[in-house]
C-alpha cells in the first residue's frame, strides 16, 4: 500500500490517472479561490475593526464592471471543469469495441460475476490487465451499485435495466469492490475483491477452474428450446416472428418505421416487454416473460442470441433493416 | 471587545406578545395567531426534532469508531442514518429558519401587524405537528431503514420496516411547508408599509421569497412521489417497481426534482440571515444589494434544473447527464456572486466583533467549502468516484450544517434580543461560535479524504484503513455537539437572568428594531413609514450612531 494516511486510492486503471488530474486541477482553483476569500475576511475583520463605539463604515456604491468580472471570471472556470469531466464521462460511457464482456449480477447482498466461458465467481472478480473489461450488470432485487475505488469507476444495478460500465486495468493486484447504492441490511458487506491478473495467468485461471460450469451461451440454447422460442423465431425466416440471425448489433426495422440498435437492452426489453417496440411488417403476438426468468436466464439467452450474430440471415422473414447509403 | 456602544439599562416593555392578549396559559399558545407566538412554537418543535436527530447522528458516530461497528447491529444502524435524516432534513432543517425566523421577522420587518393569513400560518404548525407524529410513530414501532431517500423498489417492496406511516408524515408535512410559503408570498405582495419598496426590503426578505417559491412549486412532487411509493407498498400498484411494469429510476427523477431544490429551502433563508447580519455589524451598506436580491431569485429558478446530478451513474443518457452537469455548474455562479459581495461590504467598514458576526463570517467559511466541494461533484468525470462516498455527505454537510444552520444560530443570536427582550452572554457565545466552527471541520474534513479514498456513505462496518479518518470525525463531532449544547444552556439561561436589551441593542437598521423588545402583539404602536434605503446608517440619526463623525478615511467617490 500507500503511505500510512494516503490521500487517493492506488491508481489501476486507465480512468484513474484522468480522474486524479480532475479532482488537483479543481481543487487548485477551490484552493485559490478559498484562500483569497479567507484572506479577505481575515484581513478586514482585523483591520477594520470598529475603531469607536459609535463609527460607522464608508457605503462603496455598487460596481456593474466589478459584479461582471465575477461573475464571468468564475463561470470560464466552471466551463473549463465542466468541459474536462465531460470529455472524461463520454469515453466511460462510450465502451471501445474490443471489450472482454463479464455480466455482473447483484442481489441482496452479494454479488455474481460470470466470465466468459462460463466461470462463476462471488464475491470476487478477476480480469486481465491491458484488456478492456465491460461488466454487463444486473439486478435480481433492489439498485445496487458496483465502485472500485482503485480503477475510480461505478455504475448502479438497476433492476428492470442493464447497464453497463468498462474500464482497462492497467496494474496487477487485488482491490476492493464496494456496492455504493444503499440496498439494505447488509449493504457494507455487499462487496469484495477484484483480481488483476497477468493475461497468462488469467488464461491458466480460467481453464484451471472452468470445470463444472455451463457456458452461458450453451445454457442459453437449451433456454430457447424449453421455452419455445424457435417455434416462432425460425431461423430461415419463415416463422411467424422474425428470425435471430445475425441480430445482435445490426439495426432494426420497427412498425413505427424507426430504428433501434439491437443491443443487450433491447434484447432483454424484447423479452420481458415484447410489446413495447415491434418488428415491422410482425404482429404482437409474443407473451412477455417478465417474471418467468432469472437473471441469470435472461443473460444466458441473451449471449445466446448474441452467438447467432454469425450465423446467416435470411433474405426473408428478418427484422433486419436493409442497409441504407448511410451504413 | 464589541464595542457596540454603551447602552443605558433598559427595562421589559410593560405588554408585549409573549404577555398580551390572553394572558400566558398553554390555551394561549395552541388557539394563538400571533406570528410570532407561532414562530416560538416552531422554535420548540423544530428543537426536538434537532435533539432526536442529533441523538442518531451521535450513535452514529460513536458506532463508526471501530472499523465492526462499536454499538449496534446493522440493522440498527440503518435505521440510525435514516431516522438522522428524516428527522433533521424533512421536520428541522427545512422548517428551521423560515417557520422560525421568517415567520417571526418578515411582518415586523416589512412593517405589516402579521402574516397574510394568520389562521392559515397556526394550521401549518398542526399539520407539522401531525406530520412529525406520524414520523415519530414510525420511528418507535419498528423504525425506518430505506435511507432518506426512499430508494423504490427498496422502500417499495422490500424494506421491512415502518415505511407507511413514514411516508405518510412527511406527506403531511409538505401541506404546512406549502402553506407557509404561500403565506409569506402573499403576506410580501400585500402587506408591505408605505414606502417600503421592493428594493427597500431586507435581503433576508428577499431570501425567503425565493425560498417559497420552492417551497410551492416543489413541496407538491414530493408529497406525491412519496404517496405513490406508499400506494405500491400498500397495494402493489407498479409505478416503481420493474417487476409490476414499473421504473425506479422514475422515482430518483421525481424525488430529487424536489429534493434538490429542497437544499435551497435550506441554504437560502440561511443566506437571507447572513446578508441581515453583515452590514449591520460592518456597520455599513451591504454591497451589490440588487445582484444579492437577485442572485436569490436565479438560485431558485435554477435550482429547479439541475435534479439529475444526483443520477449521473444510473444509466441516465450521456446527453442528460451533459445537460445537467452544465446547468450545475451555473447554479455555482449566483451563489458565488453573494460570497464575493458579503467579503466586498466587510471592506472599509466599521467591524464589530459580536456573536451573530462570528457566526455570519464562520457561515461563509463553511458554506464556501461546502460549494467548492460541490464543483468536484458536479463534474461528470469526477463524479463517477465520488458519487455515494463519504466524500457526498462531507460535502452536504458543509451545506446542510455548515451554512444553513450556522446561519440559524447565527439567526438566533442576531434576532435573540427582540425574540425575549434579553441578552445572553457575550463571551460565552462568541465562544460557542468558534468551537461550533472547528467541532463542524474536525467532524466532516476528514470524510472528504475518506470519500476520495473509496468509502461507501451507509456503511455499518468499513476496511480498517478507514479508521484513523473515522476516528477524527467523531472526535469532532463530541466538540460539535458541545458547541450545539452551550447556545441551548445559555439562550435558556437568558431568558430569564439575561440583561434587558432594549429595542435595538446592535443597533440595526431594520424597521424590526423600530418597536420594542419583545414587540407588542400588533407589532407596531403606529404603521411605520419607511424613508431611507437598506442597511443605511449614515442618515440614520435615529440609531444614534456618528454620522457625521469624521470616518475611517476619506470617502472617495468610486471606492
Amino acid at each position: 500500500m500507500q503511505s500510512q494516511l494516503p490521500l487517493y486510492p492506488e491508481q489501476a486503471s486507465n480512468f484513474a490517472p484522468h480522474v486524479d488530474a480532475l479532482m488537483v486541477f479543481i481543487t487548485a482553483v477551490c484552493l485559490f479561490f478559498a484562500a483569497a476569500i479567507t484572506t479577505a475576511i481575515v484581513v478586514f475583520f482585523f483591520k477594520y475593526h470598529r475603531k469607536a463605539p459609535n463609527a460607522v463604515g464608508i457605503p462603496i456604491d455598487e460596481d456593474s464592471r466589478l459584479e461582471a468580472t465575477w461573475m464571468i471570471v468564475p463561470l470560464i472556470l466552471a466551463m473549463a471543469m465542466f468541459s474536462w469531466g465531460a470529455i472524461v464521462y463520454v469515453d466511460y460511457r462510450r465502451a471501445p469495441q474490443d471489450t472482454l464482456d463479464i455480466y455482473v449480477i447483484g442481489k441482496q447482498w452479494m454479488w455474481k460475476a460470470q466470465q466468459p466461458n462460463g466461470l462463476k465467481e462471488i464475491n470476487e472478480l478477476h480480469v486481465p490487465v491491458g484488456r478492456n473489461i465491460r461488466l454487463i450488470m444486473a439486478s435480481e432485487d433492489v439498485i445496487h451499485d458496483f465502485f472500485v475505488p482503485a480503477f475510480r469507476v461505478k455504475m448502479d444495478v438497476v433492476p428492470g435495466h442493464y447497464n453497463t460500465m468498462w474500464f482497462r486495468p492497467t496494474k496487477p493486484g487485488r482491490y476492493h469492490f464496494f456496492c455504493s447504492q444503499y440496498c439494505g441490511t447488509n449493504h457494507a458487506l455487499m462487496g469484495g475483491w477484484v483480481t488483476v491478473l497477468e493475461p497468462s495467468d488469467y488464461s491458466a485461471w480460467l481453464s484451471g477452474s472452468s470445470g463444472g460450469n455451463a457456458n452461458p451461451v450453451v445454457a442459453g440454447e437449451k433456454l430457447y428450446a424449453e421455452k419455445t422460442c424457435s417455434t416462432c423465431h425460425i431461423a430461415n425466416g419463415t416463422g411467424r416472428a422474425p428470425s435471430l440471425n445475425g441480430l445482435y448489433g445490426a439495426q432494426v426495422l420497427l412498425a413505427d418505421g424507426s430504428t433501434v440498435a439491437a443491443d443487450e437492452t433491447y434484447i432483454r426489453e424484447s423479452i420481458l416487454q415484447p410489446n413495447a417496440k415491434i418488428v415491422a411488417g410482425y404482429l404482437p403476438l409474443m407473451p412477455s416473460f417478465q417474471g418467468q426468468l432469472t437473471e441469470e436466464q435472461i443473460l444466458a439467452l441473451t449471449a445466446y442470441i448474441k452467438s447467432l450474430q454469425s450465423q446467416p440471415v435470411p433474405a426473408k422473414g428478418s427484422g433486419i433493416a436493409p442497409p441504407t447509403g448511410k451504413r | 471587545m464589541s464595542n457596540t456602544p454603551p447602552t443605558p439599562d433598559h427595562e421589559l416593555p410593560r405588554t408585549h406578545y409573549l404577555n398580551a392578549t390572553y394572558g400566558s396559559g398553554i390555551r394561549s399558545w395552541l388557539l394563538t395567531t400571533d406570528h410570532k407566538r407561532i414562530a416560538l412554537l416552531y422554535l420548540g418543535s423544530v428543537t426536538v426534532f434537532f435533539f432526536i436527530g442529533g441523538v442518531f447522528a451521535t450513535m452514529i458516530r460513536i458506532h463508526l469508531l471501530t472499523p465492526g461497528g462499536a454499538l449496534v447491529t446493522p440493522e440498527t444502524y440503518n435505521k440510525l442514518f435514516t431516522m438522522h435524516g428524516v428527522a433533521m432534513i424533512f421536520f428541522f432543517l427545512i422548517p428551521s429558519i423560515p417557520a422560525v425566523l421568517g415567520n417571526f421577522l418578515i411582518p415586523l420587518m416589512i412593517g405589516a401587524k402579521d402574516l397574510a393569513f394568520p389562521k392559515i400560518n397556526l394550521l401549518s404548525w398542526y399539520i407539522y405537528i401531525i406530520g412529525g407524529c406520524f414520523v415519530l410513530y414510525s420511528f418507535s414501532t419498528g423504525g425506518l431503514d430505506t435511507g432518506w431517500t426512499f430508494y423504490t423498489p427498496l422502500s417499495s417492496v422490500y424494506s421491512n420496516s415502518a415505511v407507511t406511516p413514514a411516508v405518510i408524515g412527511i406527506f403531511i408535512n409538505g401541506f404546512s411547508s406549502i402553506l407557509t410559503g404561500l403565506n409569506f408570498i402573499v403576506t410580501i405582495h400585500t402587506m408591505r408599509a408605505p414606502g417600503m419598496t421592493w428594493f427597500r426590503l431586507p435581503l433576508f426578505v428577499w431570501a425567503h421569497y425565493a425560498t417559497s417559491l420552492v417551497m410551492i412549486l416543489g413541496t407538491p412532487v414530493i408529497a406525491i412521489t412519496l404517496l405513490l411509493a406508499g400506494l405500491e407498498r400498500m397495494f402493489h400498484l407498479g409505478f416503481f417497481n420493474p417487476a409490476l411494469g414499473g421504473d425506479p429510476i422514475l422515482f430518483q427523477h421525481l424525488f430529487w426534482f424536489y429534493s434538490h431544490p429542497a437544499v435551497y429551502i435550506m441554504v437560502l433563508p440561511a443566506m437571507g440571515v447572513v446578508s441581515e447580519i453583515i452590514p449591520t455589524f460592518a456597520r455599513k451598506p451591504i454591497f451589490g444589494y440588487s445582484f444579492i436580491a437577485g442572485s436569490s431569485i436565479a438560485i431558485a429558478v435554477i435550482g429547479f434544473l439541475v435534479w439529475a446530478h444526483h443520477m449521473f451513474v444510473t444509466g441516465e443518457s450521456t446527453y442528460a447527464a451533459l445537460t445537467f452537469s452544465f446547468l450545475s455548474y451555473v447554479v455555482a455562479i449566483p451563489s458565488a456572486v453573494k460570497v464575493f459581495n458579503w467579503t466586498s461590504t466587510l471592506y472599509k467598514g466599521s467591524i464589530s466583533w459580536d456573536p451573530p458576526m462570528i457566526y455570519a463570517l464562520g457561515f461563509i467559511g463553511l458554506f464556501v467549502i461546502g460549494g467548492l466541494t460541490g464543483l468536484s461533484l458536479a463534474c461528470l468525470g469526477l463524479d463517477i468516484h465520488i458519487h455515494d462516498t463519504y466524500f457526498v455527505v462531507a460535502h452536504f454537510h458543509y451545506i446542510m450544517v455548515g451554512g444553513a444552520v450556522m446561519g440559524y444560530v447565527g439567526g438566533l443570536h442576531f434576532w435573540w434580543p427582540k425574540i425575549t427582550g434579553r441578552l445572553y452572554p457575550e463571551t460565552l457565545s462568541r465562544a460557542a461560535a468558534i468551537t461550533l466552527f472547528f467541532g463542524f471541520n474536525l467532524t466532516f474534513f476528514p470524510q472528504f479524504i475518506l470519500g476520495y479514498l473509496g468509502m461507501p456513505r451507509r456503511y455499518h462496518t468499513y476496511p480498517p484503513e478507514f479508521q484513523v479518518l473515522n476516528v477524527l470525525s467523531t472526535a469532532g463531532a463530541s466538540i460539535l455537539a458541545l458547541g450545539y449544547l452551550l447556545p441551548m444552556a445559555y439562550f435558556a439561561w437568558s431568558m430569564r437572568y439575561g440583561r434587558v436589551a432594549g429595542p435595538n441593542p446592535w443597533p440595526a437598521t431594520g424597521l424590526e428594531w423600530r418597536t420594542a423588545s419583545p414587540p407588542p402583539t400588533e407589532n407596531f404602536d403606529v404603521t411605520p413609514e419607511v424613508t431611507w434605503e437598506p442597511y443605511d446608517f449614515q442618515n440614520r440619526p435615529d440609531l444614534g450612531l456618528a454620522a457625521d463623525a469624521p470616518s475611517l478615511a476619506p470617502a472617495h467617490g468610486d471606492d
